[in-house]
C-alpha cells in the first residue's frame, strides 16, 4: 500500500538511499505526458453499530488553484433509478477527480445491472469484493484514488471497507483518506477505537487496562466527523469549502451539507 | 559578502548527485501588495506559512521594518525574506548614521536588488518595498533575482494575479488613505480566498510622512469554529510507565527557570 501513498514527508524517511531513483544517475529523464493530477481533498467513513456514515468536503483543487468550491466526493451506489433514493451503498473517491468520477460511473452501473438480473440489490459485502476486482483490472494503469465503500452488511452492522489504488482492500470500523488523511486518522484511532486510552486507576505501569470499545452513538459521530474535518481544514490547504456528510441506515440515506472555512 | 557557511556544499552536492531530495523550506506561499495613495502608502500580507500543502503558521507576519519610514511585505521563502530584510535594514540604519540623513526607499531597494543579484536567485526573496522619504513616497517590487519595477500599486506571491485583478478592476488615480487601504484589504482576501498558498487574516501598514501604522490583523475572516465536543482526557488515561519527581526548587540545576505572568495565543487541552 506504501506504494502510492502521496503524502512522503509525512510516511517515512525523507533521505533514504534505498528509495533513490536509479534512472536519475546519469542525468538522463524521460519526458512524457502525465495522465494523472491530484485532485486534493479529503474524504473520511464510520461504521457504527447499525449506521455507517460517509464524509468528504467538497473543493476540488489543481496546484494553488480552487477548480471548484462545490464538487461532492460522497455517491449513492445502485440505486434502481438516476435519482438513488433508494440506494443501499454508499461510495466516497478522493484523489483523481476524473478516475473517481469513471470508477463511481462504472461501479453504479455493474450495481443497476445486478439489480436487474437478481431482483434485489447487491450486498455490500458483493459490492465491496466487486470494487477490488475492477480496480485490480487496472493494475497497470489504475484508477489513481483512494475509495471507501460503506453500508449496512447482511447482520444489519455498519460496513466499512477501503482500498488502496489497485484494488487491496479491508473491512474496517473507520478511515479517513486523501489529501489530510494522515491528518484525520490517528485522532479516529484515539477518538473512535480509543487506541492509546487506559482506564484511569486501573492498574500500574503494563497492567493498567485499555479503554473497551464499544460502538459509538450516531450523535457522538457526527460531532467527531465535524470536529476533524475542522481540524483538517487549519492544517491542510487542500481541505476546505464545505462537508458533505451522508448517513446510510436501514430507514434509507440522509445527506447534509455542512460549511468549512473557505481560505 | 561575509555570512553564508558553504562548508556542506560538497557534501550535500555528492548526496543531491546520488538522489537524495532537498530539504523543503518553509515558504510563505503568500499573497502581498503595495498601493500608493495621495500623502503615503499602504502595503498590505496575508498571513499564513506553508510547507508543502501543510499550513505550517496561521498567523506568521509577513511585513517587515526596514527602518521607521520604509517597510518590507515579504514572499518566497520564510528565512530569506526575514533574513535579508534584517540585514539590508541594518546596513541602511549604518548608513543613515554615517551620512546624518534619512534612509531613502530608493537606498533600500537598491541595496536589496544588488544584494539579491549577487546570489542569482538562490535567496528566495520576493518583496515589496514602501516608503516614505524626504524625496517622496515610493513603491517598488525587487524580485529574487535582482529585478525591480516601481509602480501605483504592485502585487506578489503566488495570489499575485487574485490580488491584481481587484486592482486592475477597482484602482482609481489619485485616491485617499481609506480608498488605499480598502483596496489593498480587498486585494489580499481574493488572495486568501482564491489562492490555496494564502489564507488567514490579513495585516496593513499605513506609511505617511510623519508616522507608520502597523495594523496587524486590520481583518480576520477566518476565525476558526467551535470545537463541539470536549477533548478533554480524565486524569490517568496515558499509561506511566514510570515517574521521577522534580521539585521547582531542584529544576534549577537542570534548566534556567523564568517566572511568567499569562500564557498569549491558542490554549491547548491539557487533562481535565
Amino acid at each position: 500500500m506504501a506504494m502510492f501513498s502521496q503524502n512522503p514527508v509525512l510516511n517515512g524517511p525523507n533521505y533514504s538511499f534505498a528509495e533513490v531513483p536509479k534512472d536519475a544517475v546519469d542525468g538522463l529523464r524521460e519526458h512524457r505526458f502525465n495522465p494523472y493530477t491530484d485532485n486534493g481533498g479529503s474524504t473520511l467513513a464510520i461504521a457504527g453499530a447499525d449506521f455507517t456514515i460517509m464524509a468528504g468536503d467538497t473543493r476540488l483543487t489543481s496546484g494553488y488553484s480552487i477548480n471548484t468550491r462545490y464538487s461532492p466526493k460522497v455517491f449513492k451506489i445502485g440505486g434502481s433509478n438516476s435519482s438513488q433514493d433508494d440506494a443501499n451503498i454508499l461510495l466516497s473517491v478522493v484523489g483523481f477527480a476524473a478516475d473517481g468520477e469513471a470508477l463511481k460511473e462504472r461501479l453504479d452501473a455493474i450495481c443497476k445491472m445486478y439489480r436487474y438480473r437478481h431482483g434485489k440489490p447487491m450486498s455490500v459485502n458483493a459490492c465491496a469484493k466487486r470494487l477490488s476486482t475492477i480496480m485490480y483490472q487496472k493494475r497497470f494503469f489504475p484508477y489513481y484514488v483512494y475509495a471507501i465503500l460503506g453500508g449496512i452488511d447482511e447482520e444489519g452492522k455498519g460496513a466499512v471497507y477501503s482500498y488502496d489504488p489497485v484494488g487491496s482492500y479491508e473491512r474496517e470500523q473507520c478511515r479517513a483518506g486523501g489529501a489530510a488523511g494522515s491528518l484525520i486518522m490517528p485522532f479516529l484511532d484515539n477518538q473512535v477505537n480509543f487506541k492509546n486510552q487506559y482506564v484511569p486507576g486501573s492498574g500500574t505501569g503494563h497492567d493498567l487496562q485499555e479503554r473497551e470499545r464499544v460502538p459509538l452513538p450516531r450523535e457522538e459521530v457526527e460531532v467527531l466527523v465535524k470536529d476533524a474535518f475542522d481540524s483538517a481544514v487549519e492544517r491542510h490547504i487542500e481541505v476546505g469549502d464545505a462537508l458533505q456528510v451522508v448517513i446510510i441506515t436501514k430507514d434509507g440515506i440522509e445527506e447534509k451539507v455542512l460549511p468549512l472555512k473557505k481560505d | 559578502m561575509p555570512g553564508f557557511d558553504f562548508s556542506n556544499y560538497n557534501r550535500n552536492a555528492a548526496l543531491h548527485a546520488r538522489g537524495v531530495p532537498l530539504p523543503k523550506a518553509t515558504s510563505t506561499g503568500t499573497t502581498i501588495v503595495g498601493c500608493i495613495f495621495d500623502g503615503g502608502v499602504v502595503i498590505a500580507a496575508d498571513t499564513r506559512a506553508t510547507s508543502g500543502p501543510i499550513v505550517a503558521d496561521k498567523n506568521c507576519e509577513k511585513l517587515h521594518y526596514i527602518s521607521p519610514q520604509i517597510w518590507c511585505a515579504g514572499a518566497g521563502t520564510a528565512a530569506d525574506t526575514e533574513f535579508t530584510t534584517a540585514l539590508i535594514s541594518s546596513q541602511l540604519e549604518l548608513h543613515s548614521l554615517s551620512t546624518g540623513r534619512k534612509p531613502r526607499v530608493v537606498t533600500c531597494m537598491t541595496l536589496l536588488k544588488q544584494h539579491l543579484f549577487r546570489y542569482q536567485g538562490y535567496i528566495g526573496a520576493y518583496l515589496v518595498v514602501a516608503g516614505v522619504d524626504p524625496t517622496g513616497t515610493h513603491l517598488f517590487t525587487v524580485h529574487a533575482h535582482g529585478s525591480t519595477d516601481k509602480l501605483p500599486y504592485v502585487t506578489m506571491g503566488s495570489g499575485s494575479l487574485a490580488a491584481m485583478s481587484v486592482f486592475e478592476s477597482q484602482w482609481k488615480p489619485n485616491c485617499t488613505k481609506e480608498d488605499a487601504i480598502e483596496l489593498c484589504s480587498q486585494a489580499i482576501q481574493a488572495g486568501i480566498f482564491n489562492d490555496l498558498g494564502s489564507g488567514s487574516n490579513v495585516d496593513v501598514a499605513v506609511i505617511t510622512a510623519d508616522k507608520t501604522t502597523l495594523h496587524r490583523g486590520f481583518v480576520k475572516p477566518n476565525e476558526r469554529s467551535q470545537k463541539l465536543k470536549n477533548y478533554k482526557f480524565k486524569r490517568g488515561t496515558t499509561a506511566v510507565l514510570n515517574e521521577k519527581i522534580i521539585t521547582k526548587d531542584e529544576i534549577g540545576k537542570y534548566v534556567s527557570v523564568h517566572e511568567l505572568e499569562s500564557v498569549e495565543g491558542e490554549q491547548m487541552d491539557v487533562d481535565s
